[in-house]
């Protein structure tokens, strides 16, 4: 009788029981909760996107357009593009993950700037509606990339209105790198030094000065689009005086750093499982962590390979072409040393482990067919073309997507205290790779054979790959649907998962799971390196 | 099932060996390498999964394999540097004597005429074994000339033109496609080049309705348009003579120099004022928006064909054709 009361666990206070009620949400400066609306609004944005995805490949299974026409299925993946990079993958892993864990990885009680924080997340919110709005009256069909003069001057859709949701979504991403690069320089714990960073703090850093000094160029662009579109300007068409490489310019120098956006966390999240599931020390961490910022910094100096037949001189093409390959060079580094660092480890295989071997092979690929394309005599062919969407996909879901499901398995425990269902957390690993590679790799070929890009209809000699592609993406769909279902049940039925289930050695893990608000109870004083795994336990405790 | 799945596209230009050497090396490179990384994945995953009595050693690093694993990709990748470069930059400088084509995209269609005046649209009769350039723009968005077959890409821009060259191995219908979305029939901006016999093409060429060659349209328009008024051919008038430009090192009024291509002959018609020879006043009027790329590209025909040597004849001349054992990889022709 008495001892029923025991039995009821005290819970400790953490950062979700801290405050209840909508206002405790919506006013909240704890990067934790923030993280979480982030991850909410991300997963709605994620899956609208995914819907596009899904109509274009239901549409591109037969060479007639016969489910939609013309004008819809170029909105399909014009908001396909636009929701899947800007609302989905640039917030994606630094809004999330690099939110909740970025303090707390070096013994912080929260961002430099709690409030900005939060204004970052009601800016994005209010971007992502616009753009919500604009999907709901129409849509745009420009394709993602806006090329002008048909942005500026032949399309009739709501470019304006697309391009100001952009651009305001642009403040959202600078205003998380400003917090993250001081937060990153101010708040590290007494004997934190920058040789003992975790490296997912290292390619955070690098990320968030792409994001602080690339957005603005994409801001200043659509600017642009939007003056000549408005007042007819001549900037970017011919017709009344303006150049039409000129936005190509300013587009991709924004937007090839924005691929280094999303990849670079991608890389963050891969350092601290591949070490972790090895239970060892990162091979090489001064190389991985210098990487990082040679990606960053090389990143700027690539964009116009994506010009190679756009009209600029042969020798521009031949100088942006050798700088692609010095880009590929740290990548490789990367690639390299998490290897490396599974060798002689002892590998426990979880759900998260998986997904990382699973990135390792789909950038790697990803990579090396970037080597294709920055090879002028190729992309000439290819630039344009399905092989270009493969590649870019490979990258960014491949890479990006699986990553990001990598570290929410990984630190969802640490994230609701509670472990997911580890097995069919494995059967989602394999059948978002497999779908994966169904869906992406035909594309490779048709795209060498010559199909383009944004056709809505195509001849009839693709048919086959473009049936094999199509069904791969009902695979992955089902391989992304899953982790929703079971995740969101392991919140309420996941069994209790304890402060440290991995044994991982980074910060996040010396504190409780759910964090207390202020993250740890006092602050710690660092006196090791990162991955110093010899002082961790040899084996992963959970989940065998 | 696989006789379904093509896994390249013909090769008809000599472009198209020098790619597919190119991918192919690329192949090999890159999925030796992928593969090398996949099986570390794999037999480290299974060596060394945690088990009873395993231990992990702890390894802080190798600068030995930090430079190996530099140094060679990096070797690698000047290679595919280099020899993507040599590949593009014979494909980027167009032969002195190869035939002509002017191509005029529009959304969604493309227009192309012979300097003999046959236009066609969306299809390009060229003959076999012989170097084609095809100069091009756009009358609104840009557009891309692709033909897989062929191995050649070049965007089509409004405002500007750009060139390509190809030069045909193999006879036969092959696709064209528009490779820069446009808009809405993007899709249905597709074609077909014929590449045929000459003789064939020769024949096609006469028997096409003609209404004279495109420098005897220029030169009507030019007539038309009151440009000899100024522009005069026995003396100097208040235009600079334009016999023997085309071409030509043009020195302008603020110091400068320019070659008198297309680009520059059609900017000096549309916006006469941005480049004005030295000597002469900035007075010529703006021919912006009153005459067509069309119309522009025949007054460009025109006022080259005032460089060339008198002509030999005003009727259509059989065309004739180069040696095709000169020409590499035209044995291929069957």
């Amino acid at each position: 009788m008495a001892t029923q009361a025991l039995t009821v666990p005290v819970e400790r206070e953490n950062y979700l029981n801290a405050g209840y009620g909508v206002k405790s949400w919506l006013l909240t400066t704890d990067h934790k909760r923030i993280a979480i609306l982030y991850l909410i609004s991300i997963t709605l944005m994620f899956f609208i996107g995914g819907f596009f995805a899904t109509m274009i490949r239901l549409e591109l299974l037969t060479p007639q357009g016969d489910l939609m026409s013309h004008d819809t299925y170029n909105k399909m993946f014009t908001m396909h593009g636009i929701v899947m990079v800007f609302f989905f993958l640039i917030p994606s892993i630094p809004a999330t993950l690099g939110n909740f864990l970025i303090p707390m990885m070096i013994g912080a009680k929260d961002l430099a700037f709690p409030r900005i924080n939060l204004l970052s997340w009601y800016i994005y919110i209010v971007s992502a509606a616009l753009m919500i709005y604009v999907i709901l009256t129409g849509g745009v069909d420009t394709g993602w990339t806006f090329y002008a003069p048909f942005s500026t001057t032949y399309s009739n859709t709501n470019v304006l209105l697309a391009g100001i949701a952009i651009f305001i979504n642009g403040f959202s991403s600078i205003l998380t790198g400003l917090n993250f690069i001081v937060t990153t320089h101010r708040m590290r714990a007494p004997g934190l030094t920058w040789n003992r960073l975790p490296l997912f703090v290292w390619s955070h850093y690098a990320t968030s000065v792409i994001q602080v000094l690339g957005t603005p160029v994409i801001a200043i662009t659509l600017a642009l689009v939007a003056i000549e579109r408005v007042w007819h300007v001549g900037i970017f068409d011919p017709k009344v005086g303006g150049d039409p490489v000129l936005f190509q310019h300013l587009f991709w120098f924004y937007s090839h750093p924005a691929v280094y956006i999303m990849i670079l966390p991608s890389m963050a999240v891969m350092s601290e499982i591949i070490t972790c599931f090895s239970r060892k020390r990162i091979f090489g961490y001064h190389f991985v962590a210098l990487a990082s910022i040679g990606i960053a910094v090389l990143g700027f100096l690539v964009w116009a390979h994506h010009l190679f037949v756009a009209g600029i001189s042969a020798y521009a093409a031949l100088v942006f072409s050798l700088l692609s390959y010095f880009v590929a060079v740290p990548s490789a580094i990367k690639v390299f040393n998490w290897t490396a660092t599974m060798y002689k480890g002892s590998i426990a295989m979880r759900t998260p482990m998986l997904y990382a071997m699973g990135f390792i092979g789909l950038f790697t690929m990803g990579g090396m067919t970037g080597l294709f394309l920055a090879a002028l005599g190729i992309d000439a062919h290819v630039t344009d073309t399905y092989f270009v969407i493969a590649h870019f996909h490979f990258i960014m879901v491949g890479g990006a997507v699986m990553a990001y499901l990598a570290g929410i398995h990984f630190w969802w425990p640490k994230i609701t205290g509670r472990m997911y269902p580890e097995a069919w957390g494995k059967i989602a690993a394999g059948l978002v790779f497999i779908g994966f590679n169904l869906t992406f790799l035909p594309q490779f070929v048709l795209g060498y054979v010559g199909m383009t890009r944004r056709y809505h209809e195509y001849k009839p000699e693709f048919q086959v790959l473009n049936v094999l592609s199509s069904a791969g993406a009902s695979i992955l769909a089902v391989g992304y649907l899953l982790p929703l279902v079971y995740l969101l049940w392991s919140l309420r039925y996941g069994p209790l998962a304890g402060d440290n289930p991995w044994a991982a050695q980074g910060l996040e893990w010396k504190t409780a799971s759910p964090p207390p608000t202020f993250n740890f109870d006092e602050t710690p004083v660092v006196t090791w390196e990162a991955y110093d795994y010899d002082q961790m336990p040899k084996e992963v405790p959970v989940g065998s | 099932m696989f006789q379904n799945i093509p896994l390249w596209p013909e090769r008809a230009s000599t472009f198209a060996n020098n790619v597919d050497a190119l991918y192919v090396f690329l192949i090999l490179v890159t999925g030796f390498f992928t593969l090398l990384v996949f099986a570390a994945v794999a037999v480290f995953a299974i060596k060394y999964r945690q088990q009873p009595g395993h231990e992990a050693t702890q390894i802080e690093g190798s600068y030995a394999l930090e430079a190996t694993w530099t140094l060679i990709p990096f070797g690698l990748f000047m290679i595919m540097f280099v020899w993507g470069a040599a590949v593009y930059m014979n494909e980027s400088q167009p032969p002195k004597n190869a035939m002509d084509v002017f191509v005029v995209g529009k959304q969604w269609m493309w227009k192309l005429q012979h300097p003999e005046g046959v236009r066609e649209i969306n299809q390009l009769h060229v003959p076999v074994g012989r170097d084609v350039r095809l100069t091009m723009i756009s009358q609104d968005v840009i557009h891309s000339f692709f033909v897989p077959a062929f191995r050649v890409k070049t965007d089509v821009l409004p405002g500007r033109y750009t060139t390509l060259w190809f030069h045909a191995i193999k006879t036969g219908h092959f696709n064209l496609f528009c490779a820069e979305y446009c808009g809405t029939l993007h899709s249905g901006m597709i074609g077909e080049i014929i590449v045929m016999d000459p003789a064939e093409y020769a024949a096609w060429l006469s028997g096409g309705s003609s209404e004279g060659s495109m420098a005897s349209n220029g030169q009507k328009t030019f007539n038309e348009l009151g440009c000899a008024t100024c522009h005069r051919a026995d003396t100097q008038g208040r235009g600079p003579n334009l016999v023997g430009l085309y071409g030509k090192t043009v020195q302008l009024d603020n110091g400068s120099t320019v070659v008198a291509d297309e680009n520059y002959i059609r900017e000096s018609i549309i916006n006469p004022g941005s480049k004005v020879v030295s000597g002469f006043k900035p007075i010529m009027p703006t021919f912006n928006g009153i005459v067509s790329e069309e119309q522009l590209l025949s007054l460009i025909a025109y006022v080259k064909s005032l460089s060339q040597p008198p002509p030999t004849g005003t009727g259509l001349k059989p065309v004739t054709v180069n040696a095709p054992s000169a020409m590499p990889g035209a044995k291929k022709v069957q």
